[in-house]
């Protein structure tokens, strides 16, 4: 008795993630479409990492524009570029160069820093 | 030396008290350790592989690749851990009463514990795979520190598998009866925040762009990036920053774990049932 009900009530695992990867799938490619339909206004900037130091160690950038920084890192080990105040963490491997997106910005300071070396990997950035 | 452990020490926490609560919810399943253990192996290769692969998946699909991986990875433990709660809530009365039972419940259990293991290993996988490549770097500056900085990575790797060790046996000590009330709605939490951190990702690849504007800002009161705000951010996502879609795949989620539980949850004894 017990053990038929539980073979009603328990839906399979398989069906279960099944069902899951569709979803996911479905949606990914709804955000993806979206996401490439949205105009692009981006300011780009770069920024490297040498002797595990930002160079340069201050950016400024715009208000309320969408932003993209591509971080070289020159090092030949990796580095984490990452701000709690902009919202963002990236593993950045040696010798490479990855690309934060960063969402329009309000007039102010944000710090940033290399998480793998914080001792001297510090900057920020200038909105204005 | 400091610096060292207190990034290895974060890392593994980080991983380290995902498992405890893991591993909590899921006292008196058969054969849970070896499931954990092998999740923290295969975490652990994995961890060493992504490492390797680091910069190709950082460069993939117009350099999204890591945060698109990340996401991935971040929603298949969502839903390994949905799949574990709502399995340990069906069968809460029978673990609860010790009982074993044959038939197609064993098969359910082994599910289970495929979840269980593999929730584990991706949770190693994401935290470690930053530990390879800090300690890659280390070693391969080569300068007269190695030592040192090797020794704290150490210390910070016990110290954060001791804490996790007190998180576990603190949950541990709830009598068992309440045990699994209180550890599917620390796992049901738990998915949801990992939930909302994928949403983070995909946002900053600029793929999923709804909602996403900040709808608060408790940064000043409690800092995500602070020690009481990073526990917390692991074991309940909680967010000084979210955005409005990062707050809805939390509810999301949330909802349809406790949802999923309540329509599985242990059928009432037969004698009842025919009520």
């Amino acid at each position: 008795m017990s053990s038929s009900n539980s073979a009603v009530r328990a839906v399979r695992f398989p069906t279960f993630f099944s069902a899951f990867l569709a979803f996911s799938c479905a949606l990914g490619t709804v955000a993806f479409l979206s996401a490439q339909v949205r105009a692009e206004d981006t300011h780009e900037v770069e920024i490297s990492i040498k002797d595990h130091k930002f160079d340069p160690p201050s950016l400024k950038l715009p208000v309320g524009k969408p932003i993209k920084i591509l971080v070289k890192n020159l090092d030949a080990s990796a580095e984490e570029f990452e701000s709690h105040d902009l919202g963002f963490e990236k593993v950045v491997p040696g010798n490479s160069s990855a690309t934060v997106r960063v969402k329009p910005l309000k007039p102010g300071t944000y710090m940033f820093f290399g998480e793998f070396h914080q001792d001297t990997a510090l900057g920020h950035v200038v909105v204005e | 030396m400091l610096a060292a452990l207190v990034l290895v020490f974060r890392e593994v926490l980080e991983a380290g008290l995902i498992i405890g609560v893991v591993l909590a919810a899921s006292r008196g399943v058969p054969g849970r350790t070896m499931a954990v253990s092998l999740g923290v192996l295969a975490g652990i290769v994995g961890s060493i592989i992504v490492a390797k692969f680091a910069a190709q998946i950082s460069g993939a699909f117009e350099d999204r690749g890591q945060e698109i991986f990340v996401a991935a990875i971040l929603l298949f433990a969502v839903v390994m851990l949905a799949w574990h709660v709502a399995w340990m809530a069906h069968h809460a009365r029978e673990m609860t009463q010790q009982l074993r039972q044959l038939g197609s419940d064993v098969t359910a259990g082994r599910q289970s514990l495929f979840a269980l293991g593999a929730a584990v290993a991706v949770a190693v996988m994401r935290e470690g795979s930053e530990v390879v490549l800090f300690m890659t770097g280390i070693v391969m500056q080569g300068k007269d520190t190695t030592v040192e900085l090797l020794i704290g990575s150490g210390i910070g790797l016990l110290a954060g598998a001791a804490v996790s060790m007190v998180l576990y046996f603190g949950l541990a000590a709830i009598p068992l009866k309440k045990m699994f009330s209180v550890t599917g709605v620390l796992v049901t939490l738990l998915a949801a925040g990992l939930a909302a951190a994928a949403v983070k990702q995909l946002s900053n690849a600029g793929i999923l762009n709804i909602f996403d504007t900040t709808v608060w800002d408790t940064s000043s009161i409690l800092s995500e990036s602070s020690w009481p705000g990073r526990v917390l951010n692991i074991l309940v996502g909680y967010m000084d920053r979210p955005t409005g879609m990062q707050l809805i795949a939390y509810a999301v989620t949330a909802i349809t774990i406790f949802t999923l539980s309540y329509i599985w949850r242990s059928p009432p004894k037969p004698s009842a049932q025919r009520a």
